[in-house]
């Protein structure tokens, strides 16, 4: 098992035919994913062949469900673009929704997860601005590369696309079971709670990593859900202790206002959860390390 | 990107928000052409990004047009918690019967937009939410429906407004919320929202943050960038696409990824404490595709910047391969020639991480030295940059 995306997973391409959908439709499928064909409606009834994998192109997310049974769908259309494409993922009931796109103006975050809401939220959505999700040697839905790691027994959840890589080669003799990039925007669909959620529930998941990163309150809300609810050692790691106030690290959502968002408030709370949090990426392995060690 | 109150106004004049008149001085003799013009007493008032401007004497009244010339000249110039004021915004003064509060901003937690609105206007808002929550409404705004007439009212009653000024602040809302959308702004607050002795509802003072992502849709935005007040390093930095944000430390760094950049500043905080306490000097994210040329240029800002002493360039080869990097590193060398004189620690791991470190291993270049972890790579870049100070 794993969560979100399983051997099972039927992945359609949103924007397969563009520069970085064909270069990551490749990988995919280099990693085994089953990948079934992608939307563009200028290119509707076209065939591409990705090193004699040919996969079908079509009009619709609708019309390629219809055609192949897919169930997930990654988007990689460009940030004016990728509202309209995520509104039509949802109006098409696909089961997930994996939003690679960086820079999508936070009104039309807003309008299309607002929607996802008012249809009954039948689509989970991942991102936006995230690299997506690997569950290691079942299916690869994005960006993260398929060859830091193999499957195992550890859960991760991440804002950061490049922490998550760092993760999961400190941790690469253990291997993972899910590993999920959430994305660094002001408005995410899946958080780190959702993920959490699932890692509790799935019984491959034997233990966590949470990577956090300044801004918002996700953390403080995890670690209130945590303490609750998750049984299952979780071990922490938060991105910038050194960050100014009022200067924005990379991430849209990753900047530090006020008294809030803060690395330090983030870790204290995660702290009174019970979760161990590591000052740096490889301290917070040191700790998972020890932790996978006494389970066996 | 944050406003000045000025451009603030400008973007509430432009739909139709009630805002007093006013114009914008960066020298004290502008300042007093404003007031002769107003013909009537006026404040004076910094234009800074960042609260706190009365406390600091950066606000201040003026009767005649000579005052108006000399509470500029005193304004101007003024360090207001790290922002030096360039220009002071001259409006005539106005008597106030009550102030309000009123703000729309994106709610992260519920993921969507949160109207924000209180009686008890004027003052730090944060200290009324901390000291009497009850004082101030918090109306959540579906994106989709958003707020119209209807709505506005909702929010009038929820914040209590007084019912002869209810009709004109739920105008004031539909308005505000017009140019929330429509300018992609992530912030419009109007603090204070004032009731003039004639009974008018004016937006005195506002603050807008507008969505940088949403920059292709509004080319007349660029122009509200402030380029004097800007670093000149994060000045071409952006000039050149790269992410780049300033710090006040001795060692550069240089990574992919935002996470793991903002990672990389703090384990080289902590490898500082033992190295007569370096900090890091910036933050860059060069993103996934480290070229030759983007590392040159990434290089070329942090070697131009006369506070760096070394630096540390931490990649994770994801996508990109760290042989592309290696390749990126040498050549970056061989662009800046001699302008490259400060000592680099490099840390590579990932894909195609031998090949990489062979190709800088071969190169030898005498500048570069390469670590194989992130904890001991800081630590050496720290070490490199106290010896250096």
């Amino acid at each position: 098992m794993a969560i979100f995306i399983t051997k099972d997973s039927k992945v359609i391409v949103q924007g397969m035919t563009g520069a970085e959908g064909t270069k990551h439709t490749k990988r995919m499928l280099a990693s085994g994913t089953n990948i079934v064909g992608g939307v563009n409606p200028r290119k509707a009834g076209e065939k591409v062949d990705f090193d004699g994998n040919v996969l079908p192109v079509f009009g619709t997310v609708a019309e390629a469900m219809e055609a192949t049974g897919a169930d997930v769908t990654v988007i990689f259309v460009p940030p004016a673009f990728a509202k309209a494409a995520v509104i039509e993922a949802i109006d098409a009931g696909i089961g997930l929704a994996v939003v690679i796109t960086e820079g999508i103006p936070v009104h039309d975050t807003a309008a299309f997860w607002a929607h996802a809401v008012a249809t009954g939220n039948k689509t989970r959505i991942i991102g936006p601005n995230c690299p997506g999700l690997i569950s290691p040697g079942q299916s690869n839905a994005g960006i993260i590369p398929a060859n830091i790691s193999g499957p195992g027994k550890i859960g991760l959840v991440s804002k950061s696309g490049t922490l998550t890589y760092q993760m999961m080669y400190e941790l690469r003799d253990f291997g993972f079971s899910t590993a999920i990039g959430i994305g660094g925007d002001p408005i995410i669909g899946t958080t780190h709670i959702d993920a959490l959620a699932a890692f509790e529930a799935d019984p491959e998941t034997a233990a966590i990593v949470m990577i956090g990163e300044i801004g918002g309150d996700a953390e403080e809300r995890a670690a209130a859900y945590i303490k609750e609810n998750v049984t299952k050692p979780v071990v922490g790691y938060v991105a910038g202790f050194t960050a100014p106030e009022g200067k924005t690290m990379g991430h849209a959502g990753a900047i530090v206002s006020g008294s809030a968002g803060t690395a330090q408030a983030k870790k204290e709370a995660l702290e009174a959860a019970g979760v161990k949090v590591g000052k740096t990426p490889s301290e917070t392995a040191a700790i998972m390390r020890e932790i996978m060690g006494s389970i066996g | 990107m944050d406003l000045y109150e000025y451009q603030a106004k400008d973007l509430f004049a432009a739909h139709d928000v009630p805002v007093l008149p006013g114009d914008v001085a960066s020298t004290p003799a502008e300042a007093k052409a404003i007031a002769e013009r107003f013909g009537q007493t006026v404040v004076v008032k910094a234009q800074v990004k960042t609260g706190g401007r009365g406390k600091a004497g950066g606000v201040k009244l003026a009767e005649t047009p000579d005052e108006t010339e000399a509470k500029a000249e005193a304004i101007l110039g003024l360090d207001i918690k790290g922002h030096v004021v360039h220009r002071v915004l001259v409006t005539p003064a106005s008597d106030i019967a009550e102030e309000y509060y009123f703000s729309f901003l994106l709610d992260r937690a519920n993921r969507t937009f949160l109207a924000m609105a209180s009686v008890e206007g004027g003052m730090d808002i944060e200290e009324v939410a901390a000291t009497k929550p009850e004082a101030l409404a918090k109306v959540p705004v579906d994106a989709i429906k958003g707020v119209d007439r209807a709505k506005a009212d909702e929010i009038v009653a929820a914040a209590k407004f007084p019912a002869e000024v209810a009709d004109q602040v739920a105008d004031v809302i539909v308005k505000l919320w017009e140019t929330f959308v429509s300018e992609d702004a992530t912030l419009v607050e109007v603090n204070p929202l004032v009731r003039d002795p004639e009974g008018k509802i004016v937006a005195l003072d506002g603050k807008v943050t507008l969505d940088e992502n949403a920059s292709f849709r509004h080319p007349g935005h660029e122009a509200l960038v402030d380029k004097q007040a800007e670093d000149p390093l994060e000045a071409k930095a952006k000039a050149k696409g790269l992410n780049y944000v300033k710090l006040d430390g001795q060692v550069g760094i240089i990574g992919n990824g935002a996470g793991l950049v903002m990672s990389t500043l703090d384990v080289v905080a902590y490898a500082g404490e033992k190295h007569n306490g370096v900090k890091p000097a910036n933050f860059l994210d060069i993103g996934g595709g480290a070229s030759a040329e983007v590392m040159a240029n990434g290089l070329d800002i942090i070697l131009h910047d006369p506070d760096v002493r070394s630096v540390f360039v931490n990649v994770f080869g994801g996508i990109t391969a760290c042989d592309a990097v290696a390749n990126g590193i040498v050549a970056a060398l061989g662009i800046l020639g001699d302008e490259a004189k400060k000592p680099l620690v490099v840390r590579l791991d990932g894909n195609n991480v031998e090949e990489g470190r062979r190709i800088l291993a071969e190169a030898n270049h005498p500048l570069v030295t390469v670590v194989d972890t992130m904890d001991n790579a800081a630590d050496k870049a720290a070490e490199l940059a106290a010896a250096g100070v």
